[in-house]
């Protein structure tokens, strides 16, 4: 029993609570809300020592024992992930604070934040899979407000689909976990996974757990169920992509992780091949995209997509490598998505322009941007000494451990495809002569640099202190490597 | 009663498909609509239809219904209605700004930017 980790549940929602009561002074709502995020850091910063420290941490609402009453948990996995979370909410808040504008405040951008980090964190706490459906719908509904927000055209156009996509996907979750209580009589994730093991995973379970791929993989951009991301994501400004590409789509990777290293492990011979598989064509069809495309908006969107592939052919290969492997990944995948798409916010706020064609030269103006675009175009490639290269290096080993050679050779070759992608942007944005519209233009990146200095530093310690992360990160890999461990914790048989 | 329900179940889904894979908005909010009752009917079959007492203590009856699958889809009955409503306000707003609830017209394209 530990109260502390309902903290990163109860902060943001107490506080998107009180933000909409101030819906007229824009200044408090600022204050109030980067106090909590800082709060959220803190209290996320001690859960990951008090769970290093203690074990894995439960806690029991109304002290239901489960597998009856409704049951909070935090393993490592969750709570370096909660941890992230909370650190992207805090520069994301920074960076919307001198990029969004005054229309979108008005109509509480701020506290769909904070719900949005709500239901994110709930997600990734929860130990109750009905209660993942729950924190989903929360964290949807604060993204709708989100991407529709400012309603231009284009957005509410994409928000539509957006919209229709996750209805269907929710109605699907609901029926997989229909299905699933109808089978097993329960909804406790520990308690799933025992009465599994106990009789076997059956081809209904399999088909089961087919049937929620497809609802993560619709929400994680899975291939082939990515198909509305880029539409959809191109939409809305900088932050709210920043805020979505870092991480809606992670959720969607951690409940697949969760659920297939948990409860469905029992035939990875079929359900870790397909996904391996996907993961494979996921990485295949985000370099095409990311190659594909001049604006800079979209080649950053389509690299999400790869990343997706590379965390989740971790996950299929189910080698202790290369789970550790996508543990690291995940994580700089988070910080450093963030970081590309601040980074893309100021290239526009500087250029009015998100097209690759339209402006180049700009780092005889603006040389410390273009630096920062420069290591996170190299850490997004996972070139050493940076963050992205032991998650992938380790996801490799584990690929070439399973005997995937055909996709671990993917992945080696998509980190090529991906470094070209962004060094396009640097190539043709920075380099080159300056275009003299953009010079008069002059847009400024006041406030809108020190966001991106927090994560392109978190990135550059996360490479560096790597020995100093691994204690932490074979944590994380343990518990989903060993699923008695999470059970014992939950059960405490 | 089950094979029934799973009945009811799947005319509800294909009337959704069906309502879902037209031009117009308000056909397939009414599709998401249908969808979602589907799947909650759904919950409450796959929960087994049992004939049963209340499930309270103390009432010593001999068999309870299994309380938990109502809980569930009533949670999930209030989640889509939120966003039944919020899809309807959505295209209503959509439709003075765009001018159209024809999905074709929806497509990407730089008309309505």
């Amino acid at each position: 029993m530990s109260n502390l980790i309902i903290l990163p549940i109860v902060i943001p929602l107490l506080t998107g609570i009180i933000l909409i009561f101030f819906n007229k002074n824009i200044k408090i709502q600022k204050w109030l809300s980067l106090i909590a995020s800082l709060a959220g850091v803190v209290v996320a910063g001690s859960i990951v020592q008090t769970v290093h420290i203690n074990g894995i941490q439960t806690l029991e609402i109304g002290n239901w024992k489960p597998p009856y009453g409704i049951v909070f948990v935090a393993d490592m996995y969750s709570s370096l992930l909660v941890l992230t979370t909370s650190i992207i909410a805090f520069t994301s808040l920074l960076f919307a604070f001198s990029s969004i504008s005054a229309e979108r405040e008005k109509y509480y951008f701020y506290s769909g934040v904070q719900f949005l980090i709500l239901g994110v964190s709930g997600a990734f706490l929860t130990g109750d899979i009905f209660n993942l459906f729950v924190f989903f719908e929360v964290m949807l509904m604060s993204s709708y407000l989100l991407i529709v927000l400012g309603s231009t055209k284009i957005q509410l156009r994409e928000s539509i689909k957006y919209i229709l996509v996750n209805v269907i996907s929710s109605a699907l979750f609901v029926i997989a976990v229909a299905y699933l209580y109808a089978v097993t009589g329960t909804l406790n994730m520990a308690d799933l996974s025992v009465r599994i093991a106990e009789m076997g995973q059956s081809g209904l379970l399999t088909v089961i757990s087919i049937l929620f791929l497809i609802v993560f993989g619709l929400k994680g951009a899975l291939f082939p169920l990515y198909f509305w991301l880029p539409g959809s994501y191109q939409a809305p400004p900088s932050v709210v992509t920043a805020l979505f590409g870092a991480l809606l789509t992670k959720v969607g990777i951690y409940s697949i992780t969760r659920v297939y290293t948990l409860i469905f492990y029992h035939d990875p011979s079929f359900t870790h091949q397909i996904l391996a598989w996907l993961s494979a064509l996921t990485i295949i069809f985000g370099v095409i995209g990311a190659i594909a495309y001049w604006d800079i908006k979209k080649i950053v969107i389509y690299n999400i997509i790869t990343a997706v592939g590379v965390i989740l052919f971790g996950i299929a290969a189910n080698t202790p490598e290369a789970v550790e492997g996508s543990v690291y990944y995940l994580v700089h995948d988070m910080i450093i998505k963030g970081a590309l798409f601040f980074l893309v916010g100021a290239i526009i706020a500087v250029t009015g322009t998100s097209n690759l064609r339209k402006f180049s030269g700009l780092i005889a103006s603006h040389p410390f941007l273009g630096w920062m675009f420069f290591i996170a175009a190299l850490s997004l490639a996972g070139i050493p000494p940076f963050s992205g290269f032991v998650g992938k290096l380790k996801i490799v080993q584990g690929g070439f451990e399973a005997g995937e050679y055909t996709i671990a050779f993917i992945v080696l070759l998509s980190s090529l495809l991906v470094l070209y992608s962004v060094m396009k942007i640097f190539i043709n944005g920075f380099w080159g002569e300056p275009k003299e519209e953009i010079i008069t233009r002059k847009g400024s990146t006041k406030g809108l640099l020190l966001p991106i200095v927090i994560l392109i530093t978190l990135t550059v310690a996360y490479g560096f202190g790597v020995e100093w992360l691994s204690p932490y990160i074979s944590q994380a890999a343990d518990t989903l490597l060993d699923p008695t461990l999470y059970i014992q914790a939950v059960l405490k048989e | 009663m089950e094979v029934l329900m799973s009945i009811v179940v799947g005319i509800l889904f294909s009337a959704a498909v069906y309502l879902m894979l037209s031009k117009s908005l308000l056909r397939i909010i009414i599709g998401t609509g249908l969808l979602s009752h589907g799947a909650h009917l759904l919950i409450l079959t796959m929960g087994g239809l049992k004939q049963g007492a209340a499930p309270l203590l103390g009432e010593h009856a001999q068999s309870y219904v299994d309380p938990l699958p109502q809980a569930l889809i009533l949670t999930a009955i209030v989640i889509s209605f939120g966003v039944t409503s919020f899809f309807l306000v959505l295209a209503y707003r959509s439709y003075q700004e765009l001018g159209t609830d024809d999905m074709d017209q929806l497509r990407g394209n730089d008309q309505y930017e």
